[in-house]
Order: C-alpha cells, then structure tokens, then sequence
C-alpha cells in the first residue's frame, strides 16, 4: 500500500508540475511583477567607472547618464547631416568675438583676442528628487552629517527618505565648469578645455593650492567651494544667463557643449556628496548622477543591474515632428509632439557573455540586439543587396537598424621609423613613401572585412567616414594611388604596380637591392588578438614578399612601445567626439604626434607634413564653408599621397529591434536618445508567452530514466538486505 | 588548543606577507603606475598633469619598497608597498583604482557568492556521500563497475562543457529556468537552481570516487566485521558505523574549502552573471585595478589559512584521540 502511496504522489506532483507551467513562463530573467509594463530591457557588457559628468568619457558610462544630465545643446534626433539644437537653452548661444582690449571685432578679424559664447537658459526647469535639495523647517539642508558616524545609517541613495528639487539656474552650469578645471576630479578635457577657456589654467592652479591649504587645516576630504575661487573665462549674468570666454577662436566649442561635461551640477549636490562618511558607502556623485535630464538612475549596481525611471520632473520636451526624408514612411514619426520620454524606465542588465544575451533576445526578454559573431548566421545573410535579415527574423518581425559608426580603424605606419617612416634625406623619404604605397596596395583591407567581420565595414578612401563634412563619396574621393574606378566600380591596383613601387623603393622581388636580404617588417599588436586575422596579415605582406613579424605583448607594453615610437606598423582607431571634420584630421596634425607629446597625441603614425600641418590650423579655426571643403580635399590628397595610413575602414552598426520596439534611429554620435524610445508591453508580452513555453517532455523522461534506475536499486537493496546466509553462500 | 590557535594565527602572518611581497611584485613587474594611471584614465586627451595626479591621489607617486628620500621610519612606511600592505592586516582594504570602496563591495557581494556555494557546497556533498555509500553496498557487483564507469565519464567532462550543456537544454530548449542573470531576494531561486545543479552534477565524479575510497577503507575494517557478525543490518552498517569514521578523513577536504566558499566561483559566476565575488574578483584582473586583485588574493589567503586552522580543530571534535599540541 505504502508504495502504491508513494507512486501516486509522484504522478501527482509530476501532473501538478505540467499544469501549472500551462500557461506562464518560468524562465524570465526579470520580476513577475513587472511584465507589461512600459520598460525597456537592455545589456551592457562593461560595467560603467564613471557617471560624474566631468569625469565619464566612454560611451558605456554616457548611456547611461545621458539620459540623466541635460547638456546646454542637443541633436536632434531625426535630421541628417547631425544639427545641434538648443535643449536646455532659449535659443542658440550668441557669440560676440572682441580683441583684448574687450572691443567687438568681426569674425575674421586678426585682431580677434576673445570668442564669448551667452546662453540663457529656460526658466522654469526643476532638478529630479534628491536627497541634496531636500530641506527642513527651517529651510537648511534636510542632510547634514559633521562625523562619519552620523550617516552610518545610509548604505544607499534609497536610504534617505526625504527628497526634493530644485530650479536649474546659471549657476548650476558655471559650477560644472569650475568643476571640469578642478585637478582633482581629473577630467579627461581638462588639458584639452584649459587651451581654450580663458582663466581656466590659472584656476586650476588656483584650486590646487586652496584645496592643499584646505586639507592642511580640515583634513584630506574636506569640501573645497570652488565659486570662492576667481574664473576669468565665466561669468554669471542672471539667474538665467551665463557667458563663457574662449581665448581666440574655437568653432568646434559647440559641440563640446552637446556632451554632459558641461550639464549643470548644483553646488548642494557636490556639498551633498562630500559629507563625512558618505564616500564610505560608496554615495558619490560619481556613482549616483543627479540631473534635470528625463530619467533618473534609481538603481546603480553595476554587477547586476542599472535602473533609469522617468524624472517626474521632467520638462516640457516634445518628440521632434521633422526629421530627413523616409523618416515619415519609416514610421519615425508616428509619435511626433508627443510628451517626452515614452517609457517609463529603461532596465539595463550585466550580460558578459554573447550566447545568453543572444538566447534573452531570440526569447523576447532583451527588446534590442547587436549582432556577435556567433549569432550571425542566424541573424542575417549576405547577398547582393548587402546584410539583410534571415526568414528567421523576418517571421519573428525583427528590424534591422544599419548605420555607419564615426570612426576610423587603421593599419598605420610610424613614420618616425628608419624603414617605412618619413626619414633621411629626400630621396630616402621618396624611396620610403613608394614602400608605403605598394604596402597600401597590396594589403586587401575589404578582403579582412569580408572574412572576419561578416563585411561589417566599409574600406575608407581617407580618414573621413561618409557623414563628416569634407567627405567625398564616389570618384571623386578615391584614393587613386591605392584605388581605381572601373565601370563605375571601385577596384584595388593590381599587384603588379605595388610590386614595381617596391622595386623602386629598393626592394625589388622584397629583398633590400644593397645586401639582398628579405625585407621584415615588424608588427605591433596587443597579446590575445585574433590569430587567423594575424595569419591573414602576414599573407598580405607575403604578396610582396615582405616578411611580416608579429610582435605581441600585453596592452601596457604596446602603449609604451607607441608612446617611444618603437613601432613600425601598428593597428589603431578613433571614434569620433563630434560630427567635424577636425575631430578625424587631427590624427594627423604634427604638433599631436604620440611620441612628441610623450604619449598623449592622437597622431599614433607620428606623421609630420608641415603643410597637411598649416591646412589643418587653418580649417580647424573654419565654419563648413566651400572654402573649408576645399582645404579639407588638399589634406586629403597630402594624406593619401604620403600615406602614413597603409589602409583604413569605417565599421558598420547592425542592431537588431524586437517587433514591439519603435522609434529606433541610430545616432552616431549622441547617446542621450532613450527618451525617444517606445514599447508596445502588450505585444512584448504576448509573444513571450508565445516563445518561452516550457518544454515538458525532457522533464518525463528524465523521470522515467530516474525510475528505470531507481527501481531496480531500490530491488537490489532489499534484495541484498533480505539475503540469506545460503544465498551468500 | 587555544594557544595553538594563537600559535597557527602567528605563523600565518610571515605567510601572508610573503603573498603581499608576490603579488605586488608580480603586478609591478608587468605594470608600472603610469600604465595602471593610463588604463583607468583612458585613451583620450590624457595629459601627463593627469597621470601624475591620478598616481597622486591613490598614493602611487612613492617609491616601491624604499623611500631613500626618508629618514628613518619613513624609509619603510613611505613606500607604496608598505602603505598599500599594511591596513590590509587590519581588514581594511581602501579604494579601488577605480575609486570605489572595495570594503563595501566585497559586503555587498558576497551573498550572491554565498547563495551560490553554499547550496552547491551542501547538497554535493550529501549527493556525493549518499552515492559513495551506495557503491560501496554493491561493492565488486555489476553496480559497482558501471557507477565506476559513470563517475570517470563525469570526471573527464569539462566544467565548461556542464555549462554550456546545461544553458542550451534547460534554459534555451526547454525554458525551464533563465539562461543567466540574477535577482536579490526570493526570485534569486530561479537563477541559482541551474548553477547549483551543474556545481552539483559536475563534481558527483570525483566526490563519489574519493569517498567510495574512503568508505571502502573504513567498510573492510574490523570493527565493520563484528557489527555485522553481530547481526546488524547493512544499513546501520552504513550509517551508525562507516559513515560517522569515513567522516573523519572527509572532513580534510571539506572543512578547509568552507571558507573559500566565501571568495565565490569565477567560472559559474562569470558564465551565469551571479555579481558575486568570483566575477568581482575576474573583472578587477581584466580592468586592471590592482587595489582589487590584491585584496581578493590577500583575503583569499586568509581565508585558506582559516581553513587549515578550522581543519584541524574539527579533527579534535570529531576523534577525540586527535589533541593539538
């Protein structure tokens, strides 16, 4: 009786099992108590260092806090070529340039000493709750601790009740600067900033000695207020309005104001922050942003899970009712005039490895997808009309987003070399430069595309990606010492021209024509890269017969070999800080030479052209103008005459969008796009039913496999407990 | 016992200052503090002013080992090493290089990591012996040899493999449990059942050979045979008299792993996103925050020694023929 017992519960536990599972899903990596609602799911791989606008320089840490601080300017989020916008301001800031005796000059004029950017901000903007505004009946700060032990009690910004706001006013915006030249806060433009914001190395230097006398007196995290401090360069003309002297001119300055540098910061916020014992906790500005921007980071543990939930205080902002043509047809404008942001939050989960954020998508639990590798073949093919998307994704209703990243990878030679550099006497250099050449011909970057990146990329004609002002598409940009056009199609030279260049170069067949030994050349590379694309590479030099030496070592060691310039070829890449030209061509400026800045230059191939050097000071202090294009195209043709630059391409963007997700257009260059962003959850909702089924068999096989060699232990047992000693025997 | 575990604590300091000595060396010979500045700085427009303040601000701007600029005292103390070494005694680990609170951190995930291990760590235990005494009842049978068998197939699978099987059946084909991730709270269950089975199946092959071996030993004793020539039954065999003496050689391997549990698993964490301490410890390497990874290898050798200690002290509550002297 006691068995029969135990096989009916069994049975009953297993029906039990199956019924419940009918209908609900067990495998959502989400809250229950969630689903439905208007949030958008999301990965990120690298957890963020950095959310303090003065501080955060990567694009991990500025999706995040993008949506949280509202830079003075914006882009809009539709047109193309990108357009700055005010966002925060009334209008445009105005620009009065003046000599140095403070008197307005036109904008050419040579006497133009000073560019003074005025902003006036909209009134009326509240800061999202925070404990830092939050007050008491006497109106003082609600938090103030004067010991460690007295804010023992927070662990976490969810910790302190009382919250508030505050108007953004001028001030907000004046602070953060002062707080972009503090040396402590070591922001990454601090040494970029402090060239061009009149007064801000002197107030940096100012701040290092105030605070060491400061921490001298009230110890090392005693709060230093930096508006004590005198800032020639800013001043505070209302409560609305502000002004930021540059010295000369800067045009690029503008776009430096769309990045959340130079988003407000409250003075009671840093105060906040720097109380006794909060630092502790790990309660810092650096990890908990406080903005005017519409979202607001409520969860932030990086090891886990980042949590963006709409600012109830969020300004009136509307979604653009223009954009650039296909747009409307696209369906991009189906939420035009409406109120921003259209989600409620935005949940962004830790996902290190690709084949399980891959499965969360494919299960309708992750709303957006790059493509990895592993997943490429499921995801898309490849066919005449370029990448499109599998019948797979088709049935599933996924769209797919293709963009052109600003950015630039490159095969790049150190020109400060004595073998492939620009060095010696002119011949030399002329003989060095043909050697570039052939190299640039020989080595097939699109064939690199091809095999190892699924032909996610394009092969660049210069350093420019289409997109940029002063890039030319078509014939007119080709590089015609690598490239030639035939029936309307771009084709590499053929072999046969690389290999004369080398003969002219002294190296004819690959071996040096003096002593006729073969020609090695050395590669620098980081330790862990792709073997079968480094075999591919030394396949390349072998075209010409150059005998390609890999040289790999950990990432330090490679800096340090750029940094003494004892490389020879190395690989780079840049991804643009603005849409301007300037932002490219500066790779190649002299003055920024890694080895001449001791390891700080942008100009890894330590190319030095002093007219590609005068044409770039001259069209970086230039408005996109004929003119400017036009210098642009003349140190295009230096660059790709001397090709300091063997090869170059410019990576493609693929994101995959579940069906219910809409609004998507990828922007290159700004990360604060989330509030446009729109979910159907009933949608969502229903085809993760539909998906994630749980799969009952295996369960009663692996039972009956339980049963078949649980049964017959359970026999032998009793068997051998019951055996007699004849049967022993 | 007292003084020997005084004694065990006093040795272990020269132990861990040997690791601290190691793993300094061992990081400053492939980084210097400008690299490890240049790294958490990133690559863009950082100036020379910056490195140094970085390096400024986290005390790496001292020498290494000696400050020959110092008198006395400071020769010693005024060293990076010193200063970076000695609060580590007193638990406190200070900042990462990234500026966080490592202290805090590690309190904050270390649960993830316990809830992770300690499951696996228990219930693989009990799997483990439950199926070590049952070949060892069918010891030299058909039984014995075919769980033989099992258990080497399950030894020469890769810990890897486990995972990557147990993700594509149970969590993409099947739906039964989410492929990774993890939840605070009661929903964390839903995260742990898959990695908690995989620790578990993953470590029956060996666990069930060496215990089998042990009970083996214990089960062919004399005392062994005059229970049973008394009549009693195989199973108080097993359990009133192998099982409690086959305990004793077990408790070696197990009682000096219990601390470790602590420091969590890279492979499981890593593979699964349980943001414990295993992946805290796996990102520091990557990220190269050298504050971290010497904490975690300091705590890690504290924690070992505790077991060593824990190992020995629990011989003399299970055998009470076993003192320390």
């Amino acid at each position: 009786m006691a068995n029969k017992h135990g096989y009916f519960s069994i049975i009953f536990m297993a029906a039990v099992f199956l019924l419940t599972g009918c209908d609900s899903t067990w495998n959502a990596p989400h809250p229950q108590a969630d689903a439905g609602k208007k949030i958008i799911y999301s990965s990120f791989a690298e957890r963020p260092k950095h959310l303090d606008p003065a501080r955060s320089y990567s694009t991990d840490e500025s999706r995040f806090i993008d949506q949280v601080y509202d830079a003075p300017l914006s882009y809009h989020y539709l047109k193309r070529p990108y357009e700055l916008q005010p966002n925060t301001l009334t209008e445009m800031p105005r620009i009065v340039f003046t000599d140095k005796d403070g008197n307005q000059v036109p904008e050419d004029s040579e006497e133009l000493a000073y560019s003074t950017y005025y902003f006036t901000i909209k009134p009326g903007i509240q800061y999202q709750p925070h404990p830092a505004f939050a007050k008491n009946d006497k109106g003082e700060p609600y938090y103030r601790f004067h010991s460690a032990k007295e804010a023992r009690a927070f662990n976490d910004i969810a910790d302190f009740e009382h919250v508030d706001t505050k108007e953004l006013v001028a001030e907000d915006y004046l602070y953060e600067v002062r707080r972009l030249a503090d040396p402590k806060i070591l922001s990454p433009i601090r040494g970029l900033l402090s060239e061009y914001i009149d007064g801000m190395s002197e107030f940096s230097q100012a701040v290092l000695e105030a605070r060491q006398q400061l921490e001298e007196e009230q110890g090392k995290d005693a709060w230093l207020d930096l508006r004590q401090i005198e800032f020639s360069g800013l001043q505070e003309l209302g409560r609305y309005e502000y002004s930021i002297r540059l010295k000369g001119k800067y045009p690029q300055f503008k776009y430096w104001l769309a990045f959340h540098f130079f988003a407000p910061l409250p003075v009671v916020v840093d105060q906040f922050y720097h109380q006794p014992g909060l630092l502790d906790r790990n309660i810092s500005l650096n990890w908990y942003p406080v903005g005017t921007g519409p979202f607001m980071l409520t969860k932030n543990d990086p090891n886990q899970v980042m949590i963006l939930e709409r600012n109830p205080n969020y300004r009136d902002d509307f979604y653009p009712s223009t954009g650039e043509e296909g747009d409307l047809e696209a369906g991009l404008l189906d939420d035009a005039n409406k109120r921003l942001p259209l989600l409620d939050k935005a949940v962004y989960r830790l996902e290190k490895e690709a084949i399980p954020l891959w499965t969360k998508f494919m299960q309708g639990y992750y709303d957006r997808s790059g493509i990895a590798a592993d997943s490429f073949d499921q995801a898309v093919r490849v066919g005449g009309e370029g990448i499109t998307l599998s019948e797979e994704m088709e049935e599933r209703g996924v769209r797919l987003e293709k963009d052109i990243v600003l950015g630039t990878y490159y095969l790049g030679f150190n020109m400060l070399d004595d073998v492939v550099g620009n060095t010696g006497t002119p011949a030399e250099k002329e003989r060095k430069r043909k050697l570039r050449q052939a190299i640039a011909i020989a080595y097939d970057q699109q064939e690199m595309i091809s095999i190892f990146i699924n032909g996610r990329g394009q092969v660049g004609q210069s350093m420019l990606p289409a997109g940029i002002f002063g890039h030319e598409p078509g014939e007119a940009g080709l590089n015609k010492h690598v490239f030639t056009m035939h029936n309307g199609q771009i084709q590499r030279k053929k072999l046969e021209v690389a290999k004369q260049l080398l003969k002219e170069a002294g190296y004819p067949n690959g071996r040096d024509a003096k002593t006729g030994q073969p020609l090695v050349l050395n590669f620098d590379t980081t330790s862990g890269g792709n073997s079968a694309v480094q075999s591919w590479m030394v396949k390349q030099f072998k075209k010409l017969n150059i005998q390609l030496n890999i040289r790999a070592t950990d990432y330090n060691r490679f800096k340090e070999k750029m940094g003494n310039g004892n490389s020879q070829l190395f690989q780079w890449g840049w991804l643009a800080d603005y849409p301007d030209a300037e932002n490219f061509m500066f790779l190649l400026y002299g003055p920024n030479g890694i080895v001449e800045t001791g390891g700080s230059g942008v100009n890894s191939a330590n190319y030095n052209n002093p007219e590609y050097n005068r044409l770039f000071s001259k069209m970086q202090l230039m408005e996109d103008s004929p003119e400017r294009f036009q210098i642009i195209q003349q140190m295009v043709d230096i660059f790709q005459y001397d090709a300091p630059w063997a090869s170059m391409w410019h990576p493609y963007s693929y994101i995959l969008n579940n069906q219910w997700v809409s609004n998507t257009k990828p922007h290159g260059i700004s990360p604060a796009v989330l509030k446009y962003y729109n979910i159907d959850p009933e949608v969502r909702q229903e085809k993760q039913q539909q998906w994630n089924q749980p799969v009952m068999w295996p369960f009663i096989v692996l039972v009956v496999i339980f049963l078949v060699v649980f049964l017959p232990g359970v026999w032998a047992w009793r068997r051998h407990q019951l055996q007699s000693i004849h049967e022993v025997k | 016992m007292f003084a020997y575990i005084v004694r065990r604590a006093l040795y272990a300091i020269p132990i861990l200052i040997g690791v601290n000595i190691l793993t300094f060396a061992l990081f400053f010979m492939v980084n210097t503090p400008d690299q490890m500045a240049r790294v958490q700085l990133g690559d863009k427009h950082i100036s020379e002013e910056a490195v140094e303040q970085w390096k400024q601000q986290r005390g790496y701007d001292k020498p290494l080992f000696l400050n020959t600029e110092e008198n006395s005292q400071g020769l010693i103390t005024d060293t990076i090493f010193y200063q970076k070494s000695f609060n580590l005694f007193l638990m406190e680990f200070g900042r990462s290089d990234a500026g966080r609170m490592i202290g805090a951190d590690i309190q904050q995930r270390m649960w993830p990591s316990l809830a992770l291990a300690i499951p696996t760590f228990i219930i693989g235990i009990a799997v483990n012996i439950v199926f070590a005494l049952f070949v060892v009842m069918f010891r030299a049978t058909a039984i014995d040899t075919a769980a033989l068998i099992l258990c080497v197939a399950l030894l020469s699978i890769s810990a890897i493999f486990y995972i990557l099987g147990g993700q594509y059946f149970i969590a993409k084909l099947w739906h039964w449990v989410p492929i990774s991730g993890y939840l605070p709270g009661f929903e964390a269950w839903r995260f742990l059942i898959l990695p908690v089975a995989i620790g578990v199946v993953s470590g029956i092959g060996g666990g069930t050979r060496l215990y089998r071996t042990l009970f083996l030993e214990e089960a062919n004793k004399d005392y062994v045979r005059t229970a049973r020539a008394k009549g009693v039954s195989e199973t108080k065999v097993l359990f009133k008299h192998v099982l409690p003496n086959g305990l004793i050689p077990i408790l070696t391997s197990v009682v000096v792993v219990i601390p470790s549990l602590f420091m969590g698993s890279l492979l499981m964490e890593s593979f699964f996103g349980i943001p414990g301490l295993g992946s805290y410890t796996l990102d520091a390497i990557q990220a190269q925050d050298f504050a971290i990874v010497r904490s975690m290898v300091f705590l890690g050798s504290v924690l070992y020694i505790l077991g060593l200690i824990l190992t020995d002290i629990s011989y003399t509550l299970v055998d009470p023929r076993v003192r320390l002297s």
